[in-house]
């Protein structure tokens, strides 16, 4: 298969792929309450009826209110596009690093946490404020797992860490296992989960992500609730991808190795939101000011990952 | 006069008022009221209601070291009445809420703004003998200011993003810290007072019994109480101890239902989904035994509706075991999740000192050192013949409430339990006599103790009615328990606290 086919199969994948995964987390989380919760085709339709929807625009937005969802979505899809979902042959493998995927992801909270400052509703601020607090402590974190993973692998493509990882370079590393701790994190405070953030709230108050996407409503309000769940099915692709890589098709594999690939990610995925869904289940929300501990905690293992390879080298 | 005076020596010296039952009432002129606030300032007397009518201004009293219970009144025909505030701020709002419904005028009192009127009603002091007109537009409500760099309001409500009873709270905060919050509330006032007057007994029953539903039972048995007294009924035994059985219920079902609140705000879902299992077996019970799941008109002065059968009988048992085991093991999850605890633990502080100020009763109070329960005092049936703690917490933060709820909710299954053990036989109710006259009750709903005063006039008809929610004593205490801690744990200290808005409004 060639490396544009799989790029655009990728492209769709993930947009086609993600409110099913969403809907597949709330569904779990509904049973472990003992509730028997919508299908997990719900998000879908959610979607579908948003953009039915009129979209009403609050008399004090200005151009970048209207703008954000748009170029949110964007950011956050064409991140999704790079990271290696079922295969590694993609076309645009070689321009994607782990450093463009932190700004990507960055340029997607800029715009949201802007938009929320600009209608000018207290929430908006308040749910922008708390985001680039976790946006602030977050992405150091994540750029030390990326620092970690290319010192090991040698590249800051995922693509090729991947290849690298599955090429047999890496065998039971320490350093591998605190990254994917230190990712783990950090994917639960991109993604705005508990206990970080709570995304099925009703709370105003408590609201991090939802409280800056409160004004929007109907296409603008579906894109914004698509970026969130493209966000998620990315970090499930980067973590199972990098720490799971079996399964997932390399250049040159025929159609049976793309479709085991298809496969193995579907399960990567569905295994990492029953998980998600399980964490969620078993624990509360923590104090907004706990949050620097929490990914503080994450730099911590993202740093000790780092240093552990020299130590490893050295000895 | 200073000293060691009780409320009841001090009090006598006004003038008292006859067929005001079971405890007294005292009417007051100027300078006895003026030498009762000064006296309010030495005393351990706390303001259990302030109601008013057209020209005069009612107070209810405790003297919370003889436990008595008094009624003062002083007529004020010239629509003023010096105000209780400086001696006691709890009554601020009742006196805003006072010259809001009956335009007597608080005199001395700092806050003078509007309460329940936000100028919307279709006329002002509706309770008055001669209501004014209504305000040409809508009052523009001046809140109080929090100056400083960097401080910013957040307003909230009155509309909520759930599906929650309406109030407004403006917030004052420094990032996240907050330091000021400042309710507004009134929205839901339905101008109880005015619909009680006039009506037959059965009819205000029912109307007092839907002030604020989750607590219907209660506000039944203390307007039922009420009735009785004023009217000297006696009610047969049976009838008291299957009140007091609705009552646990309703205890019970409301203190589990809150904890799985408390934990829902905490984003820790599973346990309101316990909680709402456990409150369903409940209110399907509650539907068996006496026809309505809430026990909505169930209690009516007289006795109650239906007695308990050989259904209920069989099945209360089965239902207490089923309560006790999985409540048990609610309340382990609760102590093993350590996420959780972190939540509730240190959020949300009520002082000790202001507990008591403000005459908290409820778990409210009971978490914060002030451990007054009204089923303890005298001549409440059939508690004097049971055997029951009164609980009590001193942390005062969210966990101390939800441990307070805890430890009520193994009272309330045990109380039930020695209530079926002993049970009396005989009739559920007897007739009212249709004779006038004045009373006042008080019961202890899950949130506090729930004031219903009445006066009967001739031939059974209701004159007056005042129900005082304990809410009022609490939605202050929430103002001072957020201040110092961060904008979303506000979430988790309103639901810790509970209170009405239907009963503070109406």
């Amino acid at each position: 298969m060639s490396a544009i086919l799989g790029q655009i199969g990728q492209i769709f994948l993930v947009v086609a792929l993600a409110p099913l995964i969403t809907g597949w987390v709330r569904l779990v989380k509904s049973r472990l309450q003992g509730r028997i919760g919508a299908s997990p085709l719900q998000p879908y339709r959610d979607i579908y009826r948003l953009l039915q929807k009129e979209a009403v625009v609050a008399h004090s937005a200005s151009w970048v209110f209207r703008t954000a969802p748009y170029v949110t979505f964007a950011a956050v899809w064409l991140a999704a596009a790079v990271i290696p979902t079922f295969t590694t042959n993609l076309f645009l493998a070689p321009a994607a690093d782990l450093i463009a995927l932190v700004a990507l992801l960055g340029v997607a909270r800029f715009w949201t946490a802007l938009a929320g400052m600009d209608v000018g509703t207290a929430f908006g601020g308040l749910g922008a404020s708390r985001e680039m607090m976790i946006a602030s402590l977050a992405e150091p974190a994540m750029l030390m797992v990326s620092f970690s993973l290319s010192l090991i692998s040698g590249t800051t493509s995922p693509a090729q860490i991947i290849a690298f990882i599955l090429g047999g370079g890496v065998g039971i590393e320490v350093s591998m296992g605190l990254s994917l701790a230190a990712l783990i994190m950090v994917a639960i405070a991109e993604n705005g989960r508990i206990p970080i953030d709570n995304p099925a709230t009703h709370l105003e108050l408590t609201m991090v992500h939802e409280a800056m996407v409160l004004e929007y409503s109907g296409r603008h309000l579906a894109l914004m609730e698509g970026a969130g769940m493209v966000r998620l099915t990315l970090f499930m692709a980067l973590i199972g991808g990098i720490f799971a890589p079996w399964g997932i098709a390399v250049p040159g594999a025929n159609a049976v190795g793309v479709v085991v690939g298809l496969a193995a990610f579907l399960a990567k995925c569905f295994v990492l939101a029953t998980g998600l869904a399980v964490f969620e289940t078993m624990i509360a929300k923590m104090r907004v000011f706990r949050y620097a501990a929490f990914l503080g905690g994450a730099l911590l293992l993202g740093l000790l990952a780092t240093v552990f390879l020299y130590v490893s080298e050295a000895v | 006069m200073m000293g060691n005076v009780t409320l009841l020596e001090f009090l006598s010296a006004g003038q008292p008022v006859v067929d005001h039952r079971p405890f007294p009432r005292f009417r007051l002129d100027g300078r006895a009221w003026r030498a009762m606030i000064e006296q309010m300032a030495a005393a351990e007397w706390s303001v259990m209601a302030l109601w008013g009518e057209p020209d005069e201004v009612h107070v209810a009293l405790r003297d919370e070291e003889t436990g008595d219970i008094a009624v003062a009144s002083h007529p004020c025909p010239e629509h003023r009445f010096h105000s209780l505030a400086r001696a006691r701020p709890s009554a601020i709002r009742l006196e805003r809420a006072v010259h809001d419904l009956w335009g007597l005028a608080p005199l001395g009192a700092e806050d003078r703004r509007p309460w329940l009127d936000h100028g919307r009603w279709p006329q002002r002091h509706p309770l008055a003998a001669h209501p004014l007109p209504p305000a040409e537009q809508p009052h523009v409500y001046d809140f109080l200011a929090a100056e400083g760099h960097g401080l910013h309001q957040i307003p909230v409500g009155p509309v909520h993003a759930g599906i929650i009873e309406p109030g407004h709270f403006r917030f004052h905060a420094q990032g996240e810290t907050v330091v000021r919050l400042e309710e507004r509330l009134g929205y839901v006032h339905k101008g109880v007072a005015g619909l009680l007057a006039g009506k037959t007994i059965d009819q205000a029953a029912r109307i007092v019994g839907r002030i604020s539903g989750d607590a219907t039972v209660s506000y039944a048995l203390a307007f039922a109480r009420a009735v009785e007294a004023a009217t000297g009924c006696e009610v047969p035994p049976r009838a008291h101890w299957l009140r007091a059985l609705m009552a646990e219920l309703e205890r019970i079902a409301n203190h589990i239902f809150d904890m799985g609140a408390i934990c829902n705000d905490a984003a820790f879902a599973i346990m309101l989904s316990h909680m709402g299992v456990l409150r369903e077996r409940i209110l399907r019970a509650n539907d068996t035994m006496f026809g309505h799941r809430l026990l909505m008109d169930c209690v009516r002065p007289g006795g109650i509706v239906r007695d308990l059968g050989p259904e209920g009988l069989h099945l209360l048992p089965l239902l207490l075991r089923t309560l006790r085991k999985d409540f048990n093991r609610a309340v382990t999850l609760y102590n093993e999740t350590p996420s959780l605890l972190d939540r509730t633990t240190g959020t949300g502080i009520v002082t000790a000192s202001l507990a008591h100020r403000f005459g908290a009763g409820g778990v409210v109070g009971r978490a914060s050192g002030r451990a007054h329960d009204c089923r303890r005092s005298p001549g409440y049936p059939p508690y004097d013949d049971l055997d029951m703690a009164v609980i009590e917490a001193l942390d005062g933060d969210v966990n101390a409430r939800v441990e307070v709820r805890i430890a009520e909710v193994r009272a309330s299954l045990l109380l039930i339990s020695q209530m079926l053990a002993d049970l009396p036989k005989g009739p559920v109710s007897v007739a009212l006599p249709q004779v006038a006259g004045e009373g006042m009750a008080v019961a202890e709903s899950f949130r506090g103790e729930v004031v219903v005063w009445v006066r009967i006039g001739e031939g059974g008809v209701v004159e007056r009615c005042h129900a005082h929610d304990p809410s009022w004593f609490q939605w202050p205490l929430l103002e001072a328990a957020i201040e110092g801690n961060i904008v979303a744990d506000f979430p988790l200290c309103n639901k810790s606290f509970n209170c009405s808005y239907s009963g503070h409004d109406q």
